[in-house]
């Protein structure tokens, strides 16, 4: 597509396809000729053109080393890289310099952690003391964050004597908001949350835990992986303290993420990788750091990449996050209804389209999610199976693996009918009788 | 249905996860080595816990098991069963090494007829190597038998080793 689509607006018939014709891999073939109905976008996007251009078009007009050196080619690619940063600020609603470029979201959460852990060292100074955390300190997670925003805050508490805490989730996936006063003490210093859970597509009500968050005095910080993608964001308005998002989950190239912190949280944070490029005077004895975000991108950058991202994040913004999220609620929808309509298979997360992500994962009772992966796989089906790295969470719901189905913007209905249709074969191969009634039955399970 | 998936679903695999051999732990037996292994596939969160017993003559007297997982892995450790069980631990061991390499054709079978006379039931599993993913399926129950076998004291001869 290269007309920018006004938003927000529906998307009509003729501009999914034009999204979807910017998206070559999806006109590829399977085994046995196979057409692809990817449903595992939630996992990792595809790629579109303008994106594969972007990176290959650095690489082929601007190559240099970014921030350094007086040459036309060093100014063009720093130029290209700022550029990228800018967009990717802009697409979330929020300054250049707020960006930190990371090498995925994982990193980026990841860098919080241990600046925090620094801080708590005493490094940074007293600017720095904010962060710091003494024992007995409390961390607040919710029972739905994927692994990424979990590990890494039993890791900081283990390090630090601090303690960690949660929220629930409800039988619908849904985060208990209202726990929070109870979870949430003088104590807590941190409290990290998904914006959207990768697994039940539950999206999170941001407000209530920046408001608890700001009368403690805790930092917050949002895991934002699964709603950039899929949902109009704006973290200066979300009122987040931090929040982390990666490249290749919208539409972007893997090997690149972002860290947004807010500005003068930034500047009072140490830095955690250490090295080139993130200093201003290095001594034998001593060095002083670069203000953010430079600070926090020793070494060489993921250049090329973040290039790729940032014209992810303009290709994104010209078709309208407004307009994707109203496409997707449609999907959303549509993935509800083929699950419900076949017998012996139950959602685990909302089955309502009302704050929720067309990221639809379910358990089909008497056959493992990996063999029903396998059999929607043979159909050209591509979902995900297994804990989708939420193990605590899908011990929540007494399972332990599920299957997903996560639609983009450029999933077609067609696509979700042949999910359909192909997951109301799965327990006939597996030589289970369809229940009675619509409703999930143990029967026959083995 | 296609013909691979026909062939990585064996009428074998889908009996044996449907009704497995073996299955549920125990004590053992008195004057008997034991060995106890958990292992977990950490991508999709299969798990089996499996004991065996060994005598003293070095015989494999029994096998039990508990576990979760997709029918092949769940089929995989009850074909084991069914194969190691009053065999000795070296055969025990061969038995699994022959069961990896037939994991590493990618579906075209060992071309052996001595090994596919041993492996019995086992080469049921021959289509499991075409797709790459299933393999670790296949393989939890073998590998958690090789770590359990170790943790029986029992003398292994060469023939238990880690190779896969």
């Amino acid at each position: 597509m290269t007309s920018t689509i006004d938003a927000p607006h529906t998307l009509s018939a003729r501009e999914l396809a034009a999204v979807r014709a910017d998206f070559p891999l999806l006109e590829r073939t399977l085994r046995d000729g196979q057409a692809l109905v990817y449903l595992d976008s939630g996992a990792t996007s595809q790629k579109p053109d303008v994106v594969l251009d972007a990176e290959q078009d650095f690489y082929l007009q601007r190559n240099a080393a970014v921030h350094r050196g007086a040459h036309q080619l060093a100014e063009e690619a720093t130029e290209a890289f700022e550029d990228a940063r800018a967009r990717v600020a802009r697409f979330v609603g929020v300054d250049d310099d707020e960006i930190v470029w990371t090498t995925n979201a994982t990193a980026a959460i990841n860098l919080v952690a241990y600046a925090i852990s620094n801080a708590t060292l005493g490094r940074g100074g007293e600017a720095a003391r904010r962060f710091a955390l003494a024992p007995g300190d409390e961390i607040v997670v919710t029972e739905a964050e994927h692994h990424a925003n979990l590990v890494p805050w039993q890791e900081l508490a283990a390090r630090t004597g601090a303690v960690l805490r949660w929220v629930g989730v409800d039988d619908d996936g849904r985060v208990r908001v209202d726990q929070l006063d109870e979870v949430v003490t003088a104590r807590t210093r941190v409290i990290a949350f998904t914006h959207a859970s990768n697994v039940t597509g539950a999206i999170t009500p941001v407000a209530p835990f920046v408001a608890k968050a700001r009368d403690v005095g805790a930092i917050t910080v949002l895991d934002a992986c699964q709603s950039v993608p899929h949902l109009p964001v704006d973290l200066h308005d979300l009122g987040v303290d931090f929040a982390a998002f990666s490249g290749h989950k919208m539409f972007g190239p893997t090997g690149v993420g972002a860290l947004y912190g807010r500005r003068e949280l930034l500047a009072a944070m140490p830095p955690v990788t250490t090295g080139g490029s993130m200093v201003e005077v290095v001594t034998m004895e001593q060095t002083t750091y670069a203000p953010p975000p430079q600070r926090f991108e020793a070494g060489t950058q993921m250049v090329s990449q973040a290039v790729a991202m940032g014209a992810a994040a303009t290709y994104l913004s010209d078709i309208g996050m407004a307009a994707i999220a109203e496409h997707e609620q449609h999907l959303a929808r549509l993935l509800l209804d083929a699950v419900a309509s076949v017998p012996g298979v139950r959602v685990i997360g909302p089955t309502d389209t009302a704050d929720r992500l067309a990221t639809v994962s379910f358990v089909v009772d008497g056959v493992h999610a990996h063999d029903v992966g396998q059999v929607l796989d043979d159909a050209g089906v591509a979902v995900r199976v297994g804990h989708h790295c939420a193990q605590p969470l899908h011990r929540r719901f007494g399972v332990a693996a599920t299957a997903r189905a996560t639609a983009a913007v450029y999933t077609t209905d067609e696509e979700i009918e042949a999910f359909r249709e192909a997951l109301s074969g799965v327990r006939a191969f597996f030589g289970l009788e369809a229940p009675a009634t619509g409703s999930a039955s143990d029967e026959g399970a083995a | 249905m296609t013909s691979s998936m026909e062939q990585l679903y064996q009428q074998v695999i889908l009996d044996h996860a449907k009704h497995p051999h073996g299955r549920g732990l125990g004590t053992s037996g008195v004057g008997v080595l034991s060995g106890e292994s958990h292992q977990v596939n950490p991508t999709c969160g299969d798990e089996v816990t499996l004991q065996v017993d060994v005598d003293d003559a070095g015989v494999v007297r029994d096998v039990r098991w508990e576990g979760q997982g997709c029918s092949i892995s769940q089929a995989s450790v009850s074909v084991l069963h069914d194969l190691v069980v009053d065999r000795s631990v070296s055969d025990a061991g061969e038995l699994g090494a022959t069961f990896r390499a037939l994991m590493q054709t990618k579906g075209a079978g060992l071309g052996d007829e001595a090994a596919e006379d041993a492996l019995g039931d086992a080469n049921a599993f021959t289509g499991v190597g075409k797709f790459s993913a299933r393999v670790k399926c296949a393989l939890l129950g073998w590998v958690a038998l090789n770590d359990a076998l170790i943790k029986t004291g029992a003398p292994t001869g060469a023939a238990v080793k880690e190779d896969a």
